[in-house]
């Protein structure tokens, strides 16, 4: 495998990581603002809470990493993206502050601040949108270059199709994937209750997210021919994306295995993810930028990659101790504390009077 | 700022991220270690109360992290947005450490996860303080790493230069260049010393405030002897520092001290104005220490401002203005948490109360150590101008040509604005609303010893 391949083979899995727990995390603030307007907020917020706490801030290093490493792999990848994406980039920079801070505001601050929680609510489902407008420009017809000069035309992001139905796409897999996520964490809570408001979600949001991706697959027919020819000859993959589809929404509607129906989930997205990305190579910019121009000199390649390496062994058993505190601990996804006085951690201490 | 300009306003949106996020940055990378001394102290003592410090610290550092991350993330997209040709060139080099920083940082966000969620779920104290330690590694890491990046552009080096390209790049030479030692090391204990003053002062205020509470004794006693001595220690490296720039960027220097003709035995300049023509004048003046500063002797020639090329110098006045705002408040932190570890030692003899003078210099101190990273910082970056990338490359070569980022400075004005106004008012409520005391009773904690 050459270097370039290597470089964003990593950076894609990366990229599907932060897709998964972001979706999960955008879409749970999201549910978490609906439910306090829709007066199911004690059914579900804690449930929520419980898992969005310790984690809200991992999540944001997937991005970061993501953005980095492209960066560090692919120099060009900045210069073409960094100049164009000036305007979207700098509107997701925003949402993303907005929405990470008025989460810490609202959990350790000010608990029942409404604007705090819809703020944080609302940017959730903007994120996706505004950073999935990337994967639309990186198809090509929105960024020019003349005499050396890039330039960006953010008019035609909203005449052509194929942009709304990545958005689409990107916001309705939000609720999905997060509904989907939360129905296992219920079930694992033993929390009936909330199990059942967010099963309903989970089931809701299902045929929207499979009628959006036959929709992005039509219009990327329409905008990026190359493109579409290279994913139905990977069309073994899609089919695959669907069967899980169909394995995952079929458990929960039988209410049962809601732990391997997310694992449906995740392959799901997970076969689409890569059928996708395997078809977009070797562009990063269609047709500017292919992942050959301008790699990274290899000594800086081989660095990086040896620090993934490093880096991987100490993250992967940190990861997995967070999961085995927050994820798979009965008793802490239960909200039973193992202590001796009864008063928990941060959560219902001090902050919980102010 | 009449014309459009996207040089100018891309130095100013940077420049203003930066000035946020190095608040909530420098907080972030000391208050770790202060909760470690905090947590460490009161299970080795089995005292409850710097428990309960180390607990409300904790807390309070919550929400100051979630700004952190924010604008840091702001900043790391900004750097290809706003300068996508210094990356594209200057990306060959910095790759590694900007990824390595990230690792860092993700270390720090998994353990601070499970630090602040496990405070009462572990029987053995000491493994929820080890918890501790990878969250103050991985963000000292990270300032550190983050530090070389901008130590590569003040002093570049492990690369070839071929036709404006980097090339025969070696990660990391480029990564321990001249700069690095000086400057990770003084970005790191101004840290701690900030982040000392910030937790002194609360504690100062809540005492002028009429709080008799032990409690706020064994906070200002830890905070103010760790401000002296990492206070200490940032003197000695700034001293370091002035060697270093003699050596390397003798303009940043000279700049800094208005010094123009090289000479030996130069002397240092205290505030004072400089006029059209160069001339300083209501200026103190300090015969020989320039000299010293540069070299350790008197003899040392240093060099002056008249052997740059004037299109090369950086701004004189700004240069000057923050080197000495940086070294007189330094100076002020010293003086002060000195007169504190004394005024304490004493007042445990006589039985006297530390005077009420004493914690409102501690008081001050907070915001005047903000001012001097905020000060220090811009002395370094200004002092390298007009290089984004020193001998190599200019700024303007660096930003875009993007339009609208004019527009970009004003929302993101806005956004700042906005974040530490609701930032400050959510720490104010946190612990105005629970005071010490009432968590005191509210846990249970009787005397300081159980």
């Amino acid at each position: 495998m050459s270097y370039e391949l290597l470089g964003i083979t990593i950076l894609w899995i990366f990229l599907f990581g932060y897709l998964l727990v972001a979706s999960i995390d955008f879409g749970a603030g999201f549910f978490s603002y609906y439910s306090t307007i829709s007066g199911k907020r004690h059914i579900i917020h804690r449930i929520i809470e419980r898992y969005l706490s310790p984690v809200w801030e991992v999540t944001n290093v997937f991005l970061i990493f993501f953005i980095v490493g492209l960066v560090g792999f692919f120099p060009d990848a900045a210069y073409y993206y960094g100049t164009a994406l000036l305007i979207p980039g700098s509107l997701a920079t925003i949402l993303l502050a907005i929405r990470g801070s008025y989460y810490a505001f609202s959990t350790y601050g000010s608990r029942d601040n409404r604007i705090y929680q819809f703020l944080y609510g609302a940017s959730g489902l903007l994120i996706p949108a505004a950073l999935s407008t990337v994967l639309a420009i990186s198809e090509g017809g929105y960024i020019t270059e003349q005499g050396g000069k890039v330039s960006f035309e953010f008019g035609k992001l909203f005449t052509h199709v194929y942009p709304y139905s990545v958005i689409l796409l990107a916001i309705v897999s939000v609720l999905y994937i997060s509904a989907m996520f939360l129905t296992y964490y219920a079930a694992k809570a033993q929390d009936e209750p909330a199990l059942q408001v967010v099963r309903k979600y989970a089931l809701f949001w299902s045929l929207p997210t499979i009628l959006a991706s036959l929709f992005v697959f039509y219009s990327i027919k329409g905008h990026n021919e190359q493109h579409f020819n290279n994913m139905v000859n990977n069309g073994w993959m899609f089919v695959m994306s669907f069967l899980f589809f169909l394995a995952a929404v079929w458990l929960v509607w039988r209410r049962r295995h809601y732990g391997i129906a997310f694992v449906a989930v995740m392959l799901q997205f997970g076969f689409a993810w890569f059928g996708y990305g395997k078809a977009h190579l070797p562009y990063l910019l269609y047709p500017y930028l292919t992942i050959h121009d301008n790699f990274t000199n290899p000594a800086m390649a081989t660095a990086l990659i040896t620090v993934f390496v490093l880096g991987l062994l100490i993250l992967i058993p940190s990861l997995f101790l967070l999961m085995r505190l927050f994820l798979f601990d009965a008793n802490y996804v239960k909200g039973i504390k193992n202590d001796k006085g009864g008063k928990g951690g941060q959560g219902n201490s001090g902050a919980t009077k102010a | 700022m009449a014309t459009y300009d996207p040089v100018i306003f891309s130095r100013i949106l940077t420049g203003l991220t930066l000035f946020v996020h190095i608040i909530y940055a420098t907080i972030g990378v000391g208050v770790p270690l202060m909760i470690a001394l905090a947590e460490w102290i009161g299970i080795k003592r089995n005292d409850t109360y710097y428990l309960l410090m180390a607990r409300r610290w904790a807390r309070g550092f919550t929400v100051t992290v979630a700004v952190g991350v924010v604008t840091g993330t702001a900043i790391g997209l900004q750097l290809s947005l706003l300068w996508p040709n210094f990356m594209r060139v200057g990306g060959q080099a910095i790759a590694l450490p900007l990824f390595l920083e990230t690792f860092a940082f993700f270390v720090e966000a998994i353990f601070l996860g499970i630090y602040l969620y496990t405070w009462d779920r572990f029987k053995n104290r000491m493994v929820h303080f080890m918890l501790l330690i990878p969250v103050a590694i991985g963000s000292s890491a990270s300032a550190f790493f983050i530090t070389t990046v901008n130590a590569f552009m003040n002093t570049p080096q492990g690369f070839d230069w071929v036709d404006g390209k980097m090339e025969n790049i070696q990660p990391l030479l480029a990564m321990f260049n001249p700069a690095m030692p000086t400057k990770v090391s003084h970005v790191l204990v101004t840290a701690y010393v900030t982040s000392a003053f910030c937790l002194g002062a609360i504690a100062a205020f809540a005492m002028i405030r009429g709080r008799k509470h032990i409690y706020y004794k064994k906070a200002l006693k830890l905070t103010m002897t760790a401000a002296l001595v990492f206070a200490l220690a940032s003197a000695a490296i700034g001293d370091l520092s002035g060697k270093f720039l003699h050596e390397y960027q003798p303009e940043k220097l000279a700049a800094a001290e208005w010094h123009f003709e090289t000479s030996d035995k130069a002397e240092l300049i205290l505030g004072g104005i400089l006029t059209d023509e160069n001339e300083v004048k209501f200026a103190i003046k300090i015969p020989f220490a320039l000299s010293i500063l540069a070299g350790g002797t008197p003899d040392t020639v240093v060099k002056g401002l008249n052997e740059v090329p004037e299109h090369l110098r950086p701004p004189l006045r700004a240069s000057h203005y923050f080197f000495d705002m940086m070294v007189f408040i330094g100076i002020y932190l010293t003086v002060i948490s000195l007169a504190y570890v004394i005024a304490h030692r004493r007042s445990r003899k006589t039985g006297k109360p530390v005077s009420r003078l004493l914690l409102w210099g501690v008081v001050l101190g907070a915001p005047l150590a903000i001012m001097a990273i905020e000060s220090g910082w811009m002395f370094a970056e200004v002092g390298r101008q007009p290089w984004i990338i020193r001998g190599y490359m200019t700024v303007a070569e660096g930003a875009t040509t993007s339009a609208h980022v004019d527009t970009m400075l004003w929302m993101f004005a806005l956004l700042y604005a906005l974040l530490t106004f609701t930032c400050v008012k959510v720490l104010i409520k946190m612990f105005k609303h629970n005071p010490a005391e009432d968590e005191i009773i509210a846990r249970g904690i009787e005397g300081g010893h159980k």
